[in-house]
């Protein structure tokens, strides 16, 4: 650690410390809020692609267009202007609600905004992918949960869901990863999560250096211990699948 | 909908599509220059050189892009700018611009990403193809020039193609640093006209069509490369 201080200038200890003299606390509350961020915008993310690959694949010819629309201009658009479209058309869409019915604009909480427009963004790529994966169950063992007489419903809760679960984890885990560092992105238009408390305090402190590397460690760490925990429940979910070669 | 500000800016948006297009080309040629020996010695080369590129790669897929992006241009730009000696040079106009900064964290960024495609790459080239081409007497150089690298390419193809769309839908980062590539440029219509969607559904349009020719081009390029398939 002396060597890192010393390559930082001697700052090392006290800039980054907690309390008042340091971002330490400030950094980790950025941290927490990323890590919030990304859980929740990867839930709507799930929700959203459930629903895609279900239009995709069972819907009729109108909730099939949307879908097919939703995920294709989703995935050509750069993320970045994906989230300041969706960004102003969001707050100002949901200021014209509230005024619809009798109530003054609001701010919309930045957090909040953050989790639905990268949540949006994740639902396009996790409905490929659980396209994917339902499309790689085998037929039989649909064919063999109707002829026990099961719903539709009830087929995808103990068949479909199962069984497309082992193919869709590459994907899912790809897109945790993915999702995290798109958080990073929401630092242009808010000021709550890592990267703008990052941004802020280097440019206080005219610490650049110091402050973006210490940003991406923590960022480096959260993916590695990420993909730890993936391969563990990979591990788990594949049990059932025979290995390949 | 109000685009009577088109006309004026049109010429601008124009620069900002080619610079958009450099942008692109730049970081994936550089990255792929990057990318092939971080894929080939985590195969082939020492086992010390291997970890340095498999960290390299770990690195680069585990941190975002857009942090790579300011740890460069404002931590290396402000380490830069206190050695008198470097703003007297003669690099100094490049190295202030942000246009540098950016094609080089894209290009290191897409060398991480690349480096683990094309290791897959120099993988899944049957051995029995290198060890007719050493039967041959052909040296490690030109078994490598001639059968191991064009086999992996044309193996990785599509992937790669994948690879430039993201790289395409992740330059409007350099907008960050002053660079005025199509986004940046929508970013200043954006500034001068306080219109919130016009330009922003612009620039969602214009880099559809980027896409599309992008994917169209791979396919081109797919299709001329003689496969057995």
């Amino acid at each position: 650690m002396a060597a890192a201080a010393d390559l930082v200038g001697g700052m090392f200890p006290e800039i980054l410390s907690f309390g008042e003299k340091g971002f330490g606390d400030e950094l980790l509350r950025g941290t927490q809020y990323t890590l919030l961020i990304a859980a929740c915008a990867y839930l709507l993310g799930v929700a959203l692609g459930l629903l895609g690959a279900a239009a995709k694949l069972y819907g009729g010819p109108i909730s099939r267009g949307i879908g097919v629309l939703y995920t294709s201009i989703v995935r050509s658009v750069p993320e970045l202007v994906l989230i300041l479209i969706l960004y102003f058309a969001g707050t100002r869409g949901f200021n014209t609600l509230l005024g619809f019915f009798g109530a003054g604009p609001v701010e919309v909480n930045a957090t909040l905004a953050a989790i639905v427009v990268l949540g949006v963004v994740q639902g396009a790529y996790h409905t490929e992918v659980f396209r994917a994966a339902i499309l790689a169950v085998p037929p039989g063992l649909i064919e063999a949960g109707r002829a026990f007489g099961m719903g539709r419903l009830l087929i995808f809760r103990r068949i479909i869901g199962p069984a497309m679960l082992p193919n869709a984890i590459p994907g899912l885990s790809n897109l945790w990863l993915i999702v995290i560092k798109d958080t990073a992105l929401v630092a242009v238009v808010g000021n709550v999560e890592l990267l703008s408390i990052t941004a802020s305090a280097a440019a206080f402190t005219k610490k650049y250096m110091l402050f973006y590397l210490t940003t991406a460690l923590i960022y480096l760490t959260i993916t590695l211990v990420s993909g730890y925990l993936i391969s563990l429940l990979e591990r788990h979910y594949r049990r059932g699948q025979t290995r390949l070669a | 909908m109000n685009w009577s500000w088109f006309p004026e800016y049109f010429p601008l948006l124009l620069q900002g599509m080619w610079l958009t297009i450099q942008l692109l080309a730049l970081s994936m040629v550089f990255g792929l220059i990057i990318a092939v020996p971080v894929g080939l010695v985590q195969i082939t080369g020492p086992r010390w050189l291997g970890a340095i590129a498999r960290g390299y790669c770990t690195v680069m897929r585990g941190t975002p892009l857009l942090v790579q992006l300011w740890l460069l241009y404002f931590g290396l730009g402000s380490v830069f700018a206190s050695y008198p000696e470097i703003r007297q040079s003669v690099f100094w106009p490049i190295l202030r611009e942000g246009y540098f900064y950016a094609v080089l964290a894209f290009s290191l960024n897409e060398g991480g990403y690349a480096g683990e495609i094309m290791r897959g790459a120099f993988l899944s080239v049957p051995r029995g193809e290198l060890e007719s081409a050493r039967a041959f007497g052909m040296s490690p150089w030109q078994v490598l020039r001639r059968i191991w690298l064009p086999r992996a390419f044309r193996n990785v193809l599509p992937t790669l193609a994948g690879e430039t769309v993201l790289m395409l839908k992740a330059t409007p980062l350099a907008a960050t640093v002053t660079v005025l590539d199509i986004f940046g440029v929508i970013l200043r219509v954006r500034q001068n006209t306080y219109l919130t969607y016009e330009p922003l559904l612009l620039a969602a349009a214009l880099y559809m069509v980027l896409t599309l020719i992008v994917t169209q081009m791979f396919s081109r390029i797919e299709g001329q490369v003689p496969s057995r398939r």
